[in-house]
């Protein structure tokens, strides 16, 4: 089993931060890593030090177990995606796809036909005579999609491959990307701060804060267990109630402050059955859903959600609610005491 | 009165006084010049023109100003591509110094440029052993020393602006630095040195100061050539002859280059933040080494010219610059007027000079900045935007050489009037005032024009209070360009200038033309002197230039 390996360590911490500090991550082949992070956690600078375009002060970049730190960024093998494409504007779209190509200097037939294949595999057959300047930001990520491709890199690297486009298109075109990787059988690493994105795409999930590795291992394994608050929060829990508050909502006794309980905004559902009185402080009609805050006494103000038919939805009723476990994370790394994290709505 | 055309009629009144002086002032004597060559006796008569341009010496002068400013926009590009790789992608200590130093040269007047590299090849001088005094290469080489600028600036300011990520993904993608270098570097910065290599080419198939002082009688461009023959030879149909031909040359040379700016130079993505360059590492040696070449070779005719001036008979001495009050100078002179004089000349010329370019310029600048409504409109203001860059395209000697054959006679008889240098010189900064201008009104967003208006101002107060304080610095700027230009115009001055007032660079040519070494001593230190006040102007407008714009 082939492995890439990243292990960075920045030791001249004297005056000014490193952008990576320390930050191991280990890949098997065929899978695709996310790399989630705000901006500014340094995930551009650890992919840009994967490609080798960004100088290592310590640390190594393996793959497959050699060591990388001395090879070229152009000898590595690899392939780089950027958020806004970086297509070379005085080539056309075949001419694009086909320049990884034409430097390793495959006949001309050779080229035309693998391009053709590879315009299809992202779904834009017939655009090789294209300029580049005429295509939509959607196309022009797959153009360079198909460019990265176009050599079978050992690694694929993708920086916020998504971002710049809009919503609708980028959930589509995620969904996209996973499949057209699938089927290509490419490793990648994925570097984003959409934790949809990142769900979407990838096998692995790496949580990247202030340099620093918070978390890594599968997207399941992250999702179900965020490190802590903050990474919960990133991951799109929108509350993270403290001991007491989560043992009041659950109804449970189980002992110690030592762990968190992270909500979802649809954890809580109004339910007539519901064990978790409470009292709407407002509420705001979407489509599918109706989005509730709803005080509970000893929690505070909480997220909930109440089918649109449900006609206990005005302001100042009161509500019970029922509490899905399936939507809901526990935290096993608390903050040390003295640092109360309440509720966050 | 509708909008549109209420509008229509304030582009008419802006433009008005601005054409009036260009009909007056250019195209009348540019028509004149012509009408010479074509209508000798007033009927029509091309065999003279033809008679002209079939004789051997035109022939000759045309294929030599062909050939060496040939030569000289390629070495110029080949030197200064690699010097803008170190200056513009690279970061060292010193690097704005040595970025304003490689600059330095387009400001010296070309009368300096030429005194520095006589001394520099003099045979007495310090590269005086190879020999190249009075040859082509001393003309081409002072060509590139003078045009450096040009490339470094112009290639200088999109190399910075490039996206490093489309390299880094070539390079990803599996492409050597060479390999990066050639298909996506190159690539994207060819508009950029199109564009520059043509604007070398015109200056160096215009270029004047530099010629006459290097080469000589022996070496013509059409330009000294057309010079020559209206000052030594009287042969006032054979000069006309030849201003037709630059100006088609020049013409054709210029629509040339404009379709490579216009064409390509918007589909250029800008990144959004500029790379601050790279350290150096030990596989650019090759580019450093020759950046030094480049600059020791900048540096050489000026640390010369320097030298020379403290040096009189062998030794150390401040005689030459204690001269520069003194009148007639040397033995037989008939230059009447000291230095001093002649610097307070130009000093004053340049004054009328400045206020007329800019006043003209801003007007100009207003109008072409529009964003035109109709499509009449738009077209008018193209035209105009054409017909004010003009005189780029028309060589300060043909400029010159026609004030001398239509404003000599009622009501424009002009030849006493001091107005005229000034009148000559604040054409020839016209299109530099205008291109310094209407980019940063095109650029000011009129969505501020429009909010401004919306919270209750007149259009009136919308000039005065969004666009004068956005505009001011640039309005320095070109001020201080237009007065820069002025300082050291020779082509269009070294026709007009009254042998008892003439500007500093037409005193420094009448000097070395001059034989005597005591005339060459007083020239040299005029010239640096000269060279002192034209880059301290430049310092000053370059403290002014707003960053955002170009070269």
């Amino acid at each position: 089993m082939r492995h890439a390996t990243v292990h960075l360590r920045d030791p001249d911490g004297a005056g000014s931060r490193p952008a990576v500090d320390d930050v191991s991550l280990d890949l098997p082949a065929g899978q695709v890593l996310a790399v989630l992070g705000p901006s500014g956690s340094g995930k551009s600078t650890l992919l840009r030090a994967v490609a080798g375009l960004e100088r290592l002060h310590a640390g190594t970049v393996r793959y497959d177990g050699q060591d990388l730190s001395a090879v070229p960024t152009h000898r590595r093998g690899f392939a780089l995606m950027f958020q806004d494409g970086q297509l070379f504007p005085h080539l056309s779209v075949a001419g694009n796809v086909g320049y990884p190509l034409r430097l390793r200097r495959r006949p001309a037939a050779e080229v035309s036909g693998r391009v053709e294949e590879l315009l299809a595999l992202v779904g834009l057959p017939d655009f090789g005579a294209r300029s580049t300047d005429g295509l939509s930001g959607g196309e022009r990520q797959r153009v360079a999609l198909a460019r990265a491709l176009a050599v079978d890199p050992r690694l694929l690297l993708l920086d916020e491959p998504l971002s710049a486009l809009d919503r609708s298109l980028r959930e589509r075109l995620a969904a996209d990307l996973r499949d057209i990787l699938v089927r290509a059988r490419t490793t990648a690493v994925l570097v984003t701060h959409d934790q949809d994105e990142a769900f979407t795409v990838a096998d692995r999930m790496a949580l990247l804060r202030g340099g620093r590795l918070v978390q890594s291992g599968t997207v399941d394994e992250v999702w179900r267990a965020p490190a802590d608050a903050e990474a919960a929060r990133f991951l799109g829990y929108a509350t993270v109630l403290d001991g007491a508050a989560a043992r009041r909502l659950l109804g449970s006794r189980e002992g110690g402050d030592r762990w968190q309980l992270a909500l979802r905004r649809s954890a809580l559902r109004v339910s007539r059955t519901g064990s978790v009185p409470g009292l709407v402080r407002s509420a705001r009609a979407t489509p599918g859903a109706v989005r509730l805050t709803v005080e509970v006494s000893g929690v505070g103000l909480v997220h909930a959600v109440a089918d649109p038919g449900e006609r206990v939805t005005e302001v100042g009723s009161e509500v019970r609610l029922q509490l899905d476990p399936s939507r809901t994370a526990r935290l096993q790394a608390p903050r040390p005491p003295g640092a109360r994290l309440g509720s966050n709505p | 009165m509708s909008r549109r055309s209420r509008s229509g009629l304030a582009v008419v009144a802006l433009a008005a006084l601005p054409l009036l002086v260009l009909g007056v002032f250019f195209v009348l004597p540019v028509a004149g010049m012509v009408g010479r060559g074509f209508f000798p006796a007033g009927a029509f008569d091309p065999v003279g023109v033809l008679e002209v341009l079939g004789r051997d010496r035109t022939r000759r002068v045309l294929w030599f100003t062909l050939w060496s400013s040939a030569a000289a926009t390629a070495a110029t590009v080949l030197l200064g591509v690699p010097v803008t790789f170190v200056l513009h992608r690279l970061r060292f200590p010193g690097r704005r110094l040595v970025r304003a130093f490689v600059v330095l040269p387009f400001v010296l007047p070309t009368v300096v440029v030429g005194v520095a590299f006589r001394t520099l090849l003099a045979p007495s001088g310090p590269l005086g052993a190879l020999g190249l005094d009075g040859t082509p290469v001393a003309i081409i080489a002072a060509m590139v020393f003078f045009n450096l600028a040009v490339v470094v600036r112009t290639v200088g300011s999109l190399w910075e602006g490039l996206d490093r990520r489309r390299e880094d993904a070539a390079a990803a993608l599996g492409a050597s630095p060479v390999q990066v270098l050639r298909t996506v570097t190159l690539p994207a910065l060819l508009p950029a040195v199109v564009s520059a290599a043509s604007v070398v080419f015109l200056f160096c198939a215009a270029s004047f100061g530099v010629v006459l002082t290097l080469g000589g009688l022996r070496y013509a461009t059409i330009e000294t050539e057309i010079y020559l023959l209206t000052t030594q030879f009287l042969d006032l149909r054979a000069a006309s002859a030849l201003s037709v031909l630059q100006l088609v040359v020049v013409s054709g040379l210029l629509y040339v280059a404009q379709r490579t700016r216009y064409g390509r130079g918007e589909a250029v993505d800008r990144a959004a933040a500029r790379s601050q360059g790279r350290a150096a590492t030990w596989r650019d040696t090759p580019v450093l080494v020759l950046t030094g070449g480049v600059l020791a070779l900048v540096a050489a005719p000026l640390a010369t010219l320097v030298v020379r001036s403290l040096r009189v008979g062998g030794d150390w001495s401040l005689r030459s610059y204690r001269d520069l009050a003194d009148a007639g100078v040397g033995p037989g002179a008939t230059v009447q007027v000291p230095v001093t004089e002649a610097l307070a000349n130009s000093w004053r010329v340049a004054v009328d000079a400045t206020a007329l370019a800019v006043l003209l310029g801003v007007l100009v600048s207003l109008v072409v900045a529009r964003r035109p409504g109709g499509r009449l409109e738009r077209r008018g203001v193209a035209l105009l935007d054409a017909l004010f860059m003009l005189p780029l395209g028309v060589s300060a000697v043909t400029l010159g050489f026609g004030f001398l054959v239509t404003l000599d006679r009622p009501p424009l008889d002009l030849r006493s009037s001091a107005l005229l240098v000034p009148v000559a010189q604040a054409l020839v900064a016209l299109p530099l005032v205008v291109r310094t201008l209407a980019p940063v009104l095109r650029s000011l967003d009129p969505r501020q024009g429009q909010a401004a208006a919306s919270l209750g101002a007149s259009p009136l107060r919308v000039l005065l209070t969004v666009e004068l304080p956005a505009l001011w610095r640039p309005l320095l700027a070109a001020a201080g360009f237009a007065f820069a230009v002025s300082l050291g115009e020779f082509g269009a001055t070294a026709f007009l200038a009254r042998p008892e007032r003439p500007t500093l660079p037409v005193l420094i040519y009448s000097l070395v033309s001059r034989p005597g070494e005591h005339g060459f001593d007083t020239a040299i230190a005029a010239s640096v002197l000269l060279a002192l006040v034209t880059v301290s102007v430049m310092a000053v407008v370059e403290r002014l230039r707003s960053p955002s714009m170009g070269a």
